[in-house]
């Protein structure tokens, strides 16, 4: 890193974008697992389970950063074991800011997928299944393919809404410069610095550029492959 | 030979079905909406599972609930063509045709790609997406589609249902081509009476969830259960014929039946074409002394074997004409007039232009 030059706001920018990347990349395919298990299964405590997928929506960020702290934090339980089988190490790392910006944007993605699968028509799925497709065959070859736009969908937005995560970040992962400090933590410490205010005022117009650029890259995306998906 | 004997009680609703038919040939299920026609070929496919029975198609069990015997759909090789085409909208014509093709390589061929291509003339939509196709032609890629799986046994559920009259009319003749050029025997699900006409072979009626009556086409045409069905003003025997004559410039053709000839109306066929006409019953005039002048042109000569009351207020009287049976319908008035019993010899006037319309030629040239 030391060849690039190195400023607050493209190590902001640069970790920002890490951190969703990683976070998105962690969690949409357990997103997709757990959008098929809210539309299809049907088990005992199923609403529970809902809520439980949803609670980060509701929660203060701060509070879901806690409970990662006690969690996977370096004496926590998942973390301890983390950390002793796999040398893996959580809290106050960039990894660590991918957690905490995966849980609290999960039930987005999770959201935009169910939304998808409710849509598509298992008609088709009984028509592959008559044509000799199993169970993971019709997933592979049909189920997800017309999934394809709300799981853009919901990357891109998680995407987009990864790159402002403050709450949960802070209190889990806490405001390193260079491995945690992202975009909104940047933002924040620039206005708690008595100089910082021309700096704060261009991380803030970065923030901004971003979440309308990746909200009009969604509806672009989404709009361009639903006409490949023949819709 | 296909065997299906099950039961399913929905609140509701309740199937109890029991009908063998023989394979190859076309089945058609027939009956009202509700009857229950969907949920057995459902049954059939194995997207639906009995509460108790068996089905055997052939040497083959496909279900038995005795024996814990459920094949799964997906290894049934039971092609189904759907009301609603359900073409997959992710791929093009090609993707859709070969997505069963694919799937079904250890199975021994039935049919090849360019043959069904050729069959259901779909070589100019190969590239298109489903949403680009007509109601009729996605009908036909659906039918291909189903073909390719190389199925022993292919249900067709209302194919035609959701299409308009010229639509249908884009489907119709390549599903005679189907029943005239291939062995895979085909379940035919209607209510459209003229659609069985000309294409089945036997006819499973549905009422209520039940069989109330099977066989081939003509003696199920005379029977009372399915007057019921499609009431009055589509009652009549169902006969089979050889062309004998044709005069195309007039487009009749005289139809050699049982013993006697008919003049029908009808085009494009060739002498020597098998034909399948439906008499309707109210267009059969009686006559109890032969009659001079008129424009009517067929007066057979018959013998009145059964009378009997219709559910409409009407009668109607069952003919023997050189040994095949013919319905008429006339008013209890006319009966009356006639003094007509069973036994007593009548002319039944048929005018030929009245078959127009209800002759269906069968497999060409067989």
């Amino acid at each position: 890193m030391n060849d690039v030059p190195s400023s607050a706001e493209l190590d902001a920018l640069r970790l920002s974008l890490e951190v969703a990347v990683r976070s998105v990349g962690f969690s949409l395919p357990l997103a997709v697992l757990v959008a098929w298990i809210l539309t299809r299964a049907r088990f005992p405590g199923r609403i529970l389970f809902d809520a439980f997928v949803h609670l980060p929506l509701v929660l203060p960020p701060v509070a879901v950063g806690y409970v990662l702290l006690i969690l996977f934090g370096a004496r926590g339980p998942i973390g301890a074991w983390l950390r002793s089988h796999f040398g893996i190490e959580l809290a106050f790392t960039t990894a660590g800011a991918a957690l905490a910006t995966a849980v609290m944007t999960f039930p987005l993605m999770v959201r935009a997928i169910r939304l998808s699968l409710e849509n598509v028509d298992r008609g088709l799925e009984e028509a592959a299944r008559t044509l000799g497709a199993a169970a993971v065959d019709r997933f592979v070859s049909i189920t997800l393919p017309l999934m394809l736009p709300g799981i853009l969908a919901g990357a891109v937005t998680a995407l987009a809404a990864g790159l402002g995560e403050f709450g949960a970040v802070i209190t889990f992962a806490a405001n390193v410069p260079g491995v945690t400090r992202t975009l909104p933590l940047a933002l924040y410490t620039a206005m708690q610095s008595p100089t910082g205010d021309a700096l704060a005022l261009r991380l803030a117009v970065l923030s901004f550029g971003l979440g309308l650029l990746g909200l009009l890259a969604s509806e672009l995306l989404v709009r361009r492959v639903r006409r490949l998906l023949g819709r | 030979m296909l065997q299906v004997s099950v039961v399913r009680k929905r609140p509701g609703f309740s199937l109890d079905a029991t009908f063998a038919a023989p394979t190859p040939g076309v089945i058609a299920l027939f009956g009202r909406s509700g009857s229950g026609k969907t949920t057995l070929v459902n049954i059939i496919s194995g997207l639906s599972a009995p509460d108790a029975g068996d089905i055997r198609l052939d040497e083959d069990v496909l279900t038995d609930t005795g024996a814990s015997i459920a094949v799964p759909v997906e290894r049934r090789r039971i092609g189904y063509v759907f009301q609603d085409a359900r073409l997959f909208p992710h791929l093009n014509v090609t993707g859709n045709l070969r997505y069963g093709e694919k799937r079904a390589r250890a199975a021994p061929q039935v049919i090849g790609f360019d043959e069904v291509v050729t069959l259901l003339g779909l070589a100019q939509f190969l590239q298109r997406r489903p949403r680009e196709l007509s109601g009729g032609e996605r009908q036909r890629v659906a039918l291909g589609r189903a073909l390719l799986s190389q199925p022993r046994l292919l249900l067709l559920d209302e194919p035609l249902a959701s299409l308009d009259l010229a639509r249908r009319e884009e489907v119709l003749p390549y599903l005679e081509a189907l029943r005239d050029h291939l062995a895979i025997p085909l379940v035919y699900v209607s209510h459209q009476f003229d659609e069985v006409l000309r294409l089945a072979t036997h006819i499973v009626l549905l009422e209520a969830g039940r069989v109330v009556a099977q066989g081939p086409v003509n003696e199920v045409s005379l029977r009372p259960e399915l007057q019921s069905i499609v009431g009055p003003d589509l009652v009549g025997a169902v006969l089979e014929g050889v062309v004998t004559r044709l005069d195309a410039a007039n487009g009749s053709a005289d139809l050699a039946v049982g013993r006697g000839t008919l003049q029908v109306s009808l085009r494009d066929v060739p002498v020597g074409s098998r034909v399948r006409l439906q008499l309707l019953a109210r267009d059969v005039i009686l006559a109890t002394q032969p009659v001079q002048g008129l424009s009517v042109r067929n007066a057979l000569a018959s013998t009145v074997t059964a009378i009997s009351n219709d559910d409409y207020g009407a009668v109607l009287v069952r003919l023997d004409v050189g040994g095949e049976t013919v319905l008429a319908r006339i008013t209890q008035d006319a009966l009356q007039a006639l003094k007509l019993r069973p036994g007593d010899a009548v002319w039944a006037l048929v005018k030929a232009v009245s078959t127009r319309g209800h002759a269906f030629r069968l497999a060409s040239g067989a």
